[in-house]
């Protein structure tokens, strides 16, 4: 049970057993992934055929696009990217007013919007979606109807992809940035002010700065979130494909080792954000 | 004096009026406004082109065409299984984190078990599909060890389903459950056992009670996000997955028909908000407090 009182043999080897497998459970997948996207062979699949980087730097000629030369896959990173940077701007600065709002202000019906802001993380991502899919059709049949304009952007298409993700990605951030706030020292604040600071030097030079991890964090938490996001993307997605419904795509139909040349990409890059996000944090504490 | 006093209020006016636009424009316009249009839509029908009335139709074709409400039951019910599961799975290893691990031990293996979910559902559902399909790695092991003659299909069954749901889901029920479990305090097992208690009722009066709130968090969010999961249940069941969202998306991608998917969608979201009711209500607490443990 725990370390202070007397466990048996059996008991001590089927934890470090149970250990073991759950770790192997966690990341076999992820490994497999990985070794199979240097398989000299079109399919990932056993048996190993020897090593290769073709599904890295093939080209046509040789018929193996390889992922540096499948542009499709290079644009839909692209996407994926620009996507979540407009998501994580978007979702940081409303995250960040709303921290001021509910921590700061007082005001009828403050406990309505704290309660709806929490909504968005229990609406199932496909209902996120195909719900600003209809409201936006609708506004943009209302726009032609009354002035004759063609509202294209209210099309499936990614300023949606934008718009859906950001509706409850910001939720997150409110949350995240919210919680910092609230364990501020606000007499930090009336010294700078009896000192002679203007309103907005205090909120430079002393709120935001005390705020910046949790923006970080935040800022982190929204890019990956919108760059791994399916549910919603998928419903309001026009003919430009962010990178996981590409896969998807690809998936279905059984693709060649180049997904997991891309997927060991993925990992690459995200391990390289965890690391970073890790030490900042460990820096900060001590 | 008295101008500056009305000059600060309306400062205070003008930053409440500031703060509270992005709010507002973001619920409203992006949650409330397109449920409200959502509900408009599931409750019409299109009698003629372009022209529609007020009807029951959508909800009544629900119920009365077996394959939908078969396949929104057969959802709910493997979902909750998976919830069930991973809670199963998720215990043991929230236990040793929490309670047998110590000091960077305990740091290293909670951090080893978030690594997985730093990259995305597509990525770990390709690495399954590379395992388990005919042609997959464990088919070819079985065959090597002569377990089986031929290499069988383990893709397209429930089970791998629900494989694929219990480890997209883990992470949701870890993390809570650490949390419940490392405020609980030792010496109150160690008394228990001193005055002759056993590991199951120990487990059972002293420490699911203490952890039930954690317990009631990653269920909650284990079942949410699973009943919306859509990724893992069409590539690792194929045509057999018949998952709910997958009606969702026939309905209103492929069929066009919104009607249908609007109605669809709000029979999803009124059991996943019933079974989050429920789950508040049975442990007794407050739906901002369970966001925020996870």
């Amino acid at each position: 049970m725990i370390p202070s009182l007397p466990r048996p043999a059996w008991l001590r080897a089927a934890t470090a057993l149970y250990v073991g497998a759950f770790l192997l459970f966690l990341f076999l997948p992820l490994a497999i992934v990985a070794v199979f996207a240097f398989n000299n062979a079109p399919y990932p699949a056993p048996p190993w055929h020897g090593f290769t980087l073709d599904w890295f730097l093939g080209n046509e000629a040789e018929g193996r696009i390889g992922l540096f030369r499948d542009s499709e896959l290079l644009g839909s990173i692209w996407t994926s990217c620009s996507v979540a940077l407009w998501v994580t701007g978007l979702s940081v600065a409303v995250g960040t007013a709303n921290a001021f709002l509910m921590e700061r202000e007082q005001f009828p019906g403050k406990g309505i919007l704290s309660m709806l802001m929490l909504t968005p993380l229990v609406i199932p991502g496909v209902i996120l979606g195909i719900s600003i899919l209809a409201f936006a059709s609708r506004l943009a049949d209302l726009c032609t109807e009354l002035f004759g304009i063609e509202a294209d952007f209210l099309r499936p298409g990614l300023p949606l992809v934008v718009l859906g993700q950001f509706s409850y990605i910001a939720a997150i951030a409110t949350l995240t940035i919210s919680a910092r706030l609230k364990r501020f020292d606000r007499s930090l604040e009336d010294a700078a002010l009896n000192l002679g600071a203007s309103h907005a030097a205090v909120l430079w030079h002393i709120t935001l700065p005390y705020l910046r991890p949790a923006i970080i964090g935040s800022a982190a938490i929204a890019f990956l979130m919108s760059f791994e996001n399916f549910n919603t993307t998928l419903m309001l997605v026009g003919s430009d494909a962010p990178l996981t419904i590409m896969m998807y795509g690809r998936m279905r139909e059984g693709a060649t080792p180049v997904l997991n040349a891309v997927s060991l990409f993925l990992m690459t890059a995200s391990a390289v954000l965890a690391l970073t996000l890790m030490r900042r944090g460990k820096r900060q504490q001590s | 004096m008295a101008e500056t006093a009305a000059g600060a209020l309306w400062y205070r006016r003008l930053v409440l009026a500031l703060l509270l636009a992005p709010a507002l424009l973001w619920l409203l316009a992006l949650i409330v406004l397109p449920h409200f249009d959502l509900a408009l839509l599931s409750f019409r029908a299109r009698v003629a082109p372009r022209e529609y009335v007020a009807s029951l139709a959508q909800y009544r074709s629900f119920f009365g065409e077996p394959l939908y409400w078969h396949v929104f039951v057969r959802t709910a019910l493997l979902s909750a299984f998976a919830t069930a599961l991973t809670l199963l799975v998720a215990f043991p290893i929230a236990w040793i984190i929490a309670k047998l691990a110590r000091g960077r031990m305990s740091a290293l293996l909670f951090v080893v078990c978030l690594i997985p979910f730093w990259v995305s559902e597509t990525v770990r559902t390709l690495g399954w599909m590379i395992l388990l399909r005919e042609s997959g790695v464990l088919p070819a092991l079985l065959v090597h060890l002569g377990i089986t003659a031929q290499p069988v299909e383990l893709l397209y069954h429930d089970a791998t389903i629900l494989v694929g749901l219990v480890y997209t889901s883990l992470l949701f029920m870890v993390v809570p459950l650490v949390g419940s479990l490392e405020s609980l305090d030792n010496s109150l097992i160690e008394a228990a056992y001193d005055l002759g208690g056993k590991g199951w009722p120990i487990l059972r009066t002293i420490v699911i009670p203490h952890a039930a709130p954690g317990i009631t968090a990653g269920c909650i969010v284990v079942f949410m996000l699973t009943l919306g999961n859509y990724l893992t249940p069409t590539l690792l069941g194929g045509k057999n997955s018949l998952w709910f969202t997958e009606q969702i998306y026939a309905q209103f991608i492929t069929r066009f028909n919104w009607e249908q998917g609007a109605a669809f969608g709000f029979l999803l979201l009124a059991l996943s908000t019933a079974m989050v009711w429920l789950g508040l209500k049975a442990s007794g607490q407050r739906f901002s407090d369970v966001m925020r443990r996870v």
